[in-house]
């Protein structure tokens, strides 16, 4: 029964990531259409990262805003994202051992 | 693409990495929690194989716990990750799909499509130079780092201390954020739609908390793109940006 509902999770995940993909640019789109798809990595982003960074530590909202904060001071310099994203690490994990867990 | 492949591969490995370092701890506790959930280290493993895509895989074992069917966590998957059509329609204007004669070309729309995760999109839709080739590498990386880490937390259980996992726990967001801060530099209009993406997100958590968080993105994307597009009405640098792919 779990290898069916796998098969099953497998075709309804992969179906909607395939139909534009398989189509590609057969499809033409008017300019304004297009313009709203050039913004879709950037609200994407936004709700990525907000408000699930507050929940990073249960009920430490700020541990994950201070690395974040990092992350992104970090990313006016680097040119790799590695740098920030161990970065971050090294802040929230010193920050719950500084405080204790 | 004038480059050399082996090289665009390398570029895409080289920007999968840091996706990689924030899936390995997910993954493991997927598979952790895949095998408390009553889960065999094959199936956990079958899941991270064939369905990828970490929220859902989460919820199903939520759901499985409280003895939901199976019909149930399918269409909860459905439910959760009909976010990534609107990545795949946004991905599909970038990826340049030309080479008709070549053999693998029938079968490579599935092969990027099934790479499509909220993390690779975001990666990949930030690369100027965004190329097949590139994307390859770049999916590979990701989709070897979930699956790694699956299984090596079902089989061996917790080898990270949790104050670890949960530091690790923030690598995505720094991610997020480390990829989001070019952009902003480049146009504070884009900075602006990241922000009302955050905040229609939320809005839309605490207005109605029971909507999946699939649908939160859904709406959140939809909602502030739809913003940005307005903003900038009729200047054509952003049309530009993406015809040039």
């Amino acid at each position: 029964m779990i290898w069916v509902m796998i098969a099953g999770m497998c075709l309804v995940t992969f179906i909607p990531r395939a139909i534009p993909m398989v189509l590609g640019r057969r499809v033409v789109l008017p300019g304004w259409v297009r313009r709203w798809l050039s913004f879709f990595p950037y609200a994407a982003l936004g709700s990525l990262i907000f408000p699930g960074i507050l929940t990073v530590v249960e009920g430490r909202p700020w541990i994950g805003l201070a690395a974040g904060g990092c992350a992104a001071l970090l990313a006016l310099k680097a040119r790799n994202a590695i740098f920030p994203v161990l970065a971050a690490i090294a802040v929230a994990v010193g920050l719950q051992l500084a405080l204790g867990t | 693409m004038h480059t050399d492949p082996a090289a665009e591969v390398f570029r895409g490995i080289r920007a999968g990495l840091p996706v990689a370092v924030g899936y390995v701890p997910m993954a493991m506790a997927f598979g952790v929690l895949a095998t408390h959930t009553g889960l065999s280290v094959l199936q956990a493993g079958g899941m991270s194989f064939f369905v990828y895509a970490g929220a859902s895989q989460f919820a199903a074992l939520g759901l499985l716990a409280g003895g939901a069917s199976a019909l149930a966590v399918v269409l909860a998957t459905l439910v959760l990750n009909f976010r990534h059509f609107l990545m795949s329609v946004a991905l599909s204007r970038r990826l340049p799909l030309k080479r008709e004669g070549h053999p693998l070309y029938p079968v490579l729309p599935f092969v990027l499509a099934f790479g499509i995760t909220d993390e690779t999109f975001v990666v990949a839709s930030m690369e100027e130079r965004l190329g097949i080739r590139y994307f390859l590498g770049l999916i590979t990386t990701v989709y070897l780092a979930w699956l790694s880490g699956t299984l090596a937390g079902a089989g061996f259980s917790s080898l990270i201390p949790p104050v670890i996992a949960r530091g690790m726990g923030v690598a995505l967001y720094a991610m997020f954020i480390a990829i989001l801060v070019p952009g902003v530099r480049k146009s504070l209009l884009n900075g602006l739609v990241a922000v009302a993406g955050g905040l229609v997100a939320w809005g839309a958590s605490l207005a109605i908390p029971s909507v999946p968080g699939g649908w939160r993105i859904v709406i959140a994307i939809l909602l502030a793109s739809g913003l940005g597009a307005l903003v900038a009405g009729g200047s054509a640098d952003e049309i530009i940006r993406e015809e040039s792919a």
